[in-house]
């Protein structure tokens, strides 16, 4: 019972690390000024929630572990998170596609953990949504201004999409831990959600003058703890200072 | 990513403090602020949830504003040493419901928001009005006209937009409604 609450909670909260990290790269990268604070601020909401998702899940553990040993000393197969998040920075345009993505299915996630029977994930939810909901107006803004931008803009964007397009249905999928907890009504049954998150994406793809790809050919693995070849290299950066100064603080 | 907060009961049902704040405690929190907005008090800024003195100690709850405000830290261990110097040993939590909102800025918060030259939350719509060249809600700290434009999103920290006056062509802040 209490390993299926903490495989659930690092479900959920694995998904706002990796992510974060993603962004965080960004951190005087971005391609403008106002998009990299944009980006990193993304970041920092995001490991906010993670700190909240953490130190409650240390807490039902209760092997006296702290939010910082879960963050940074899993091996790569001990993470929870699904693939789309991972996948690495490379365009701005793939930057945006896969934060947009994630923030139209994280927001609707978020609604529907507000209404969880355990009280910490509610407050949490009811805590980050207030966040994403400035993360998904962000994203969306940039889907329809690169994807009805220029022909350049139009073209990258839609590659984008239609490469990220395969991790979108592992969104939606119940681990044996995530059956449990929706069983108990703690946790968010994903297969509601589904048909209003793509309709909400096609949309806006629409909108963004974007095609909706057809493809039906889907991957999954992440949150089996099964991940791309992109996440060890996540992994080894975000680690490293753990590994190799261990228990080090700023 | 060090956790100041010991153990952490994530329940404060009550949205307003007032009253849930011994008196005797109002000027010693009243000298604490966010250390990025220091004209803001953080018993304006309404972080502050409760605060009593149980046995010649002080019991404190706070709420951040963002999840990952960096400022709560900064402002937990504030709290401690402005208690520490009135002679009083705290013990600080951190509640994250009900989550903080804007409404929960008090006015003079505000009025010492816009004096320092950050533009004071409106309703949640102003800046979507702004993000999708609606009306023009945001009115300019420096010569006050509405005749702005948003610039970004996210502007110098998470509770911040960036604006510009396309009068006086001066950029400035605004305080992002979260509700």
């Amino acid at each position: 019972m209490k390993e299926n609450l903490y495989n659930y909670i690092l479900g959920i909260a694995d998904n706002c690390l990796i992510l974060g990290q993603r962004l965080g790269e960004l951190c005087g990268h971005g391609p403008s000024l106002e998009t990299d604070i944009g980006c990193t601020n993304i970041a920092l909401d995001l490991l906010g929630q993670v700190r909240s998702y953490y130190q409650y899940a240390a807490q039902v553990e209760g092997a006296g572990k702290t939010e910082d040993d879960i963050a940074m000393l899993r091996p790569e197969r001990g993470y929870f998170n699904t693939l789309l998040v991972e996948q690495p920075n490379t365009d701005f345009a793939y930057i945006m596609a896969r934060q947009f993505l994630f923030d139209a299915y994280h927001y609707m996630f978020l609604q529907e953990l507000k209404n969880s029977k355990d009280e910490t994930l509610a407050a949490i939810a009811n805590k980050s949504i207030k966040e994403v909901s400035y993360h998904l107006r962000f994203s969306t803004d940039w889907i329809i201004r690169l994807g009805d931008g220029t022909e350049e803009s139009h073209e990258r964007m839609q590659a984008a999409v239609n490469s990220l397009w395969t991790y979108t249905d592992e969104l939606f999928h119940q681990t044996e831990a995530d059956k449990v907890m929706i069983s108990q009504g703690v946790g968010v049954e994903t297969a509601n959600l589904k048909e209003a998150y793509y309709g909400k994406v096609s949309e806006v793809l629409e909108k963004a003058t974007l095609s909706v790809p057809e493809s039906k050919y889907f991957q999954k693995g992440g949150k089996q703890g099964i991940h791309t070849e992109h996440m060890g290299y996540l992994l080894a950066d975000m680690q490293y200072m753990q590994r190799a100064y261990p228990n080090m603080e700023w | 990513m060090r956790n100041k907060f010991k153990d952490i009961p994530y329940s404060s049902k009550s949205p307003s403090p007032l009253g849930k704040i011994d008196g005797a405690l109002i000027p010693i929190l009243a000298q604490v602020s966010d250390p990025e907005i220091p004209v803001l008090s953080i018993l304006d800024m309404g972080v502050v949830r409760s605060a009593k003195i149980v046995n010649g100690e002080v019991l404190i709850k706070i709420t951040p504003t963002y999840s990952g405000c960096p400022a709560m830290d900064v402002i937990a261990d504030d709290i401690k040493l402005a208690l520490k110097q009135a002679g009083f040993e705290s013990k600080i939590t951190l509640v994250l419901s009900p989550a903080w909102t804007t409404d929960w800025i008090t006015e003079k918060g505000k009025q010492a928001l816009e004096n320092y030259g950050i533009a004071a939350p409106l309703e949640a719509n102003a800046d979507k009005e702004a993000l999708l060249e609606g009306e023009k809600l945001v009115k300019c700290t420096n010569c006050g006209s509405k005749n702005t434009t948003l610039v970004s999103q996210f502007g110098s920290t998470a509770c911040k937009a960036l604006f510009k006056c396309e009068d006086c062509q001066e950029p400035f802040d605004y305080f992002k409604c979260l509700k």
